[in-house]
């Protein structure tokens, strides 16, 4: 494949995911707006794959080792990071305990 | 590995983080989602190490184990009410990584015969400026919310020019790399420049916009590494920095609209310093302050059909959010209906007070929204709020002069009388005057929000 069709292609899935991401994220209701902050930004520790590739095959040195290597660490930071904490949010999100099945709009027990 | 094949695997990658942010439309298998959205990041991550066919393996994975381990040790112990300032936090590392891999590929590429590819040069000094900003950025975010430097607008004389100027040599470097002259030190004087202009920018927003901001920077880094993906030709980056990207801007815009403001007077305003005439006005019409006892209030609490509570982060601060609990439970108990008004923009982050509500076992069908929580208030008996100011001004709906006019607000002066649950009459962290304060259907319950919620909890218990 040319580097010029390649581009297009490039260019084609970077608008299309510019739109699909508005559709599925107004989607999301506020009360789910912290988490979802942080789960985006879980999903962009994604630069950890372009890291590891800049560490593992660009070998030119010991510039880009260095270079490479800290992207790395950064990169796993934010990866792990990012999951880790979205996880700890959403475990708390309950509906109510089993043993009150009362939809909390309605009155409770009554005295 | 063929590149058809691992892009094939990538692919699966991509198809995992949209079904994460897609399960996140419901908070019953949000979580599911989330861990679907880790099982593909571990598939690209093992993909892309068989892809560089283990030259260099140990640093590989010495990286992997310092920057996952920092990571997870981090993301464990932080305190929910700290959660803004955490995502703040692994949003900079992000778009440091994007800047260093831009760096990484320019050395790289160069020097080319001819001259390197234009969008190829175009996408390293694009996602070395965006990533550079986005790193410095949100470490002054960071540094602001963990009240390592103060949370006050920074502002100086010519501060606008000099962000523009500094943003404008930024780009013409960039032009010159893309134009064909290589040289190395453009991109460092790119990243460096950037990083500055990170770092001046978000100083003098205050810290009551910190999660307009933090938002904005997420789709910094997203954008960064979407761009990134066209350095190095790899769809995965493309397509999920790009579903950062549009979310984060989405969600800015959400913020901007929650709080009547251009997301420009967000980022430019230095909002949170008080005009003298704002302030006199708010201090004219002043009238008095009546105070109650916890007695009183829980008598008023007891008694009531209805009784809504409106968090601030106020309440996170004093880490009351399981008493709030404890005294919603106890008047359930005594038949009175209770729930939560969770305004968007209350907390330090969209949405941080429904995570520090949920932390506390609230259930979430008692979390409102503004526009079903002010719909209520009319039929509401008591709205307690506690630690919450500029969410509850009425200065929004009527005074002209005040910064925050025009804002949308939870209407509580709507219900038959509110307590307000505050340490002292000082301004909030906007530093704003609030009329609440003063309106007859109000007292207020000062002293430390935790302090006083136990004892309402210990005077209810003995009505």
């Amino acid at each position: 494949m040319s580097h010029g069709t390649l581009l297009v292609f490039e260019v084609t899935i970077l608008v299309l995911a510019i739109f699909l991401g508005f559709e599925v994220i107004s989607k999301v209701p506020t009360l789910l707006h912290t988490p979802l902050m942080s789960g985006t930004n879980a999903i962009h520790g994604i630069v950890v794959v372009g890291a590891m590739l800049v560490l593992g095959l660009g070998h030119k040195g010991p510039f880009m080792w260095v270079i490479g290597f800290l992207a790395v660490v950064l990169g796993s930071a934010n990866v792990v990071g990012g999951f880790v904490v979205t996880d700890r949010m959403l475990e708390m999100f309950k509906k109510r305990e089993p043993a009150k099945q009362v939809d909390a709009s309605q009155n409770g027990k009554g005295a | 590995m063929s590149y058809n094949v691992s892009n094939l695997l990538y692919l699966i990658t991509i198809v995992t983080f949209i079904l994460a942010l897609r399960y996140l439309s419901n908070p019953a298998h949000a979580r599911r989602g989330n861990q679907i959205g880790a099982v593909g990041m571990l598939i690209a991550v093992v993909v892309t190490w068989v892809k560089t066919g283990g030259t260099s393996w140990w640093a590989l994975a010495l990286g992997m184990l310092l920057g996952g381990g920092f990571g997870a040790v981090a993301a464990r112990r932080v305190k929910m009410t700290a959660m803004p300032q955490m995502v703040a936090l692994f949003n900079g590392v992000g778009g440091g990584a994007a800047a260093l891999i831009a760096l990484a590929e320019l050395h790289r590429i160069l020097p080319e015969p001819g001259r390197p590819k234009i969008d190829i040069a175009a996408a390293i000094a694009l996602s070395g400026l965006i990533g550079s900003i986005s790193f410095a950025g949100s470490m002054v975010a960071f540094a602001k919310l963990q009240e390592l430097i103060k949370g006050r607008p920074i502002t100086y004389p010519g501060q606008k020019v000099g962000n523009l100027l500094l943003l404008g040599a930024c780009a013409a470097l960039g032009v010159t790399l893309v134009a064909g002259v290589q040289a190395q030190w453009l991109l460092w004087a790119i990243v460096a420049g950037a990083a500055l202009f990170g770092v001046l920018f978000v100083l003098p927003i205050g810290g009551a916009d910190m999660p307009v901001v933090i938002s904005l920077l997420n789709a910094f880094t997203g954008l960064a590494v979407a761009v990134g993906g066209f350095e190095l030709e790899n769809n995965v980056l493309i397509v999920s920095g790009m579903l950062v990207g549009a979310s984060g801007t989405f969600l800015t815009m959400m913020m901007g609209k929650a709080m009547n403001r251009s997301i420009t007077n967000v980022l430019f305003g230095a909002f949170g310093q008080v005009t003298a005439e704002a302030a006199a006005v708010a201090a004219g019409d002043g009238g008095t302050v009546r105070s109650a006892s916890a007695e009183d209030v829980a008598v008023m609490l007891a008694y009531a059909h209805k009784v809504v509570f409106v968090p601030g982060y106020g309440l996170a601060v004093a880490q009351a959010q399981h008493d709030v609990r404890q005294l919603a439970d106890l008047l359930e108990t005594k038949g009175v209906e209770v729930s939560y008004a969770i305004h968007p923009v209350a907390g330090r982050m969209p949405g941080h007070m429904n995570v520090l509500l949920a932390e506390a076992n609230v259930p979430y069908p008692q979390l409102k929204e503004m526009d079903d929580a002010n719909g209520e208030f009319p039929r509401t008996d008591v709205a307690v709020v506690v630690g919450a100011n500029d969410v509850v001004n009425p200065d929004a709906r009527n005074n002209k002069s005040s910064p925050i006019y025009g804002m949308p607000i939870l209407n509580v002066d709507d219900a038959q009388a509110v307590v307000v649950l505050k340490r002292s009459m000082n301004p909030g962290f906007a530093g704003i005057e609030n009329p609440l304060f003063y309106n007859p259907k109000t007292v207020m319950l000062f002293g430390d929000a935790k302090a006083s919620i136990v004892k309402l909890i210990q005077d209810v218990k003995t009505l």
